[in-house]
């Protein structure tokens, strides 16, 4: 049976992680490499790796960074931030990412997922959308910027597009979730789910174990993403997994 | 012990450096070519893949290289792509392929109404059973590999491991030196590093 997926999430700023980790004692602060490595080995799916760095010398690090990744875990990894022209994914594709993720460049110029799922397969291509409900039971609005700025698009129709055009996952965030802790947006995620034929992660909201299961059965996800609760070792990946299969859901 | 000779087939497939990053975990060196000299005296041969399967045919028969994947004689592990050009014919652009494999490939359908919100493609991690290859042993019956596949080969005589998604089809393949994985051992962790290593030591 597929397992549902468990993803954690490392912030990237000059080739180093930003939060501070404390769940496994490492030699060198901040070192994505030897992280990533650490949770390969407790058994997470998937890596992401989001490049936050704006400078021209930071994307070059972060190229290089992908480099050292790819030489050292053999699970799939997603890499994403500032990708916005064919060359950047390329750049990334060489440098041995399985995945890139887009966000606010495909809101802005959505032909660019139709160009890279043409030239790297959809398989490559992962549309991240960051979404606000504006009230309750109301709306989703896609946001751009860390929440800041809302856009003209609404979420299920801009993520429909977005698989239209060639996207192979789409990895939602709610941004009224997003840090709270108290649970993914499950009713969006589900809508999604039934909306879409192509994979949903969740991502925003894990502050415990039943979230997880949660955005998993009422959400219908068939992935989620954390950062914080696994980097605070607040939720441990192999304790995650051994309680998602006593309560009945797939995992590796 | 000498270094066994591997090459990896080189064409415009995407995991090629991910298939080479796991050798080089595992201790080996591999050449990647498509010098078809280089291939044939190699002891073992990887022909990975990530792509469309019409252009990548395209691209085989220009370098002549689908003959002489058909003459080798050495083990040959074909992965993903790899695999399904090894099969007859591929709904994927509606190409004929290697035919080392009787099996056509066909494309997943997803069934209507889809009450368990299934998906294509096929992506993620999902247990390979029934393992009759020396790529396997015993204690990876029911192991979890990672899939990404939107087309597939049916369970059939060549047929070396199966798994299940939408239907049961073949996780794996092999007739005689062919060898042939729809998963990727180069990105399934632990158990994909020692699938890769049982090949390169056969």
């Amino acid at each position: 049976m597929l397992a549902k997926r468990i993803i954690p999430c490392l912030d990237i700023k000059d080739g180093m992680t930003v939060k501070g980790v404390k769940f496994v004692e490492l030699k060198t602060v901040g070192d994505p490499v030897e992280l990533a490595t650490a949770y390969a080995q407790q058994g997470a799916d998937e890596l992401v790796f989001l490049d936050i760095t704006a400078s021209h010398e930071g994307r070059k690090t972060f190229v290089d960074l992908v480099h050292r990744i790819a030489r050292h875990i053999n699970i799939p990894f997603t890499v994403g931030g500032g990708i916005s022209e064919l060359s950047d994914a390329e750049a990334l594709l060489n440098a041995g990412a399985d995945k890139i993720s887009i966000n606010s460049a495909a809101v802005r110029n959505p032909q660019l997922i139709n160009n890279l799922s043409r030239h790297f397969g959809s398989q490559f291509v992962v549309v991240a959308i960051d979404a606000k409900q504006e009230e309750a039971a109301g709306d989703w609005t896609v946001t751009v910027n860390g929440g800041r700025i809302f856009t003209e698009k609404k979420l299920f129709s801009w993520a429909k597009e977005a698989e239209d055009r060639g996207a192979g996952e789409i990895l939602f965030t709610s941004m009224d979730h997003d840090g709270v802790k108290q649970g993914f947006a499950n009713e969006a995620l589900a809508r999604l789910s039934e909306d879409l034929n192509i994979p949903i992660i969740a991502s925003g909201g894990a502050g415990n174990m039943e979230h997880f299961r949660d955005a998993f059965i009422q959400g219908k996800a068939d992935a989620a993403l954390a950062a914080s609760v696994f980097h605070y070792n607040e939720i441990s990946v192999p304790l995650l997994k051994e309680y998602l299969s006593e309560q009945g859901i797939p995992v590796r | 012990m000498a270094q066994p000779e591997i090459v990896i087939i080189k064409y415009n497939a995407g995991n090629i450096r991910s298939v080479n990053n796991a050798l080089i975990q595992l201790g080996y060196r591999a050449e990647i070519t498509a010098d078809p000299e280089k291939i044939s005296r190699a002891d073992k041969v990887i022909f990975p893949g990530v792509g469309e399967a019409s252009t990548t045919m395209a691209f085989l028969k220009e370098k002549g290289l689908d003959t002489l994947i058909c003459q080798l004689r050495q083990p040959l592990l074909g992965v993903c792509l790899g695999m399904q050009l090894m099969g007859s014919h591929s709904e994927e652009g509606g190409v004929d392929c290697l035919g080392i494999f009787d099996e056509p490939i066909r494309k997943f359908v997803l069934p209507r109404p889809n009450p368990d919100n299934l998906k294509i493609p096929h992506m993620g991690w999902n247990q390979i059973s029934n393992l009759k290859s020396d790529l396997f042993d015993q204690s990876m019956e029911g192991s979890y590999v990672y899939f990404v596949h939107s087309y597939y080969a049916a369970l059939g005589p060549h047929t070396a491991a199966g798994t299940n998604y939408l239907l049961p089809f073949s996780a794996a393949l092999q007739k005689d030196n062919y060898f042939a994985t729809q998963f990727h051992p180069e990105k399934s962790g632990p158990v994909g590093l020692r699938i890769l290593k049982r090949f390169i030591e056969l």
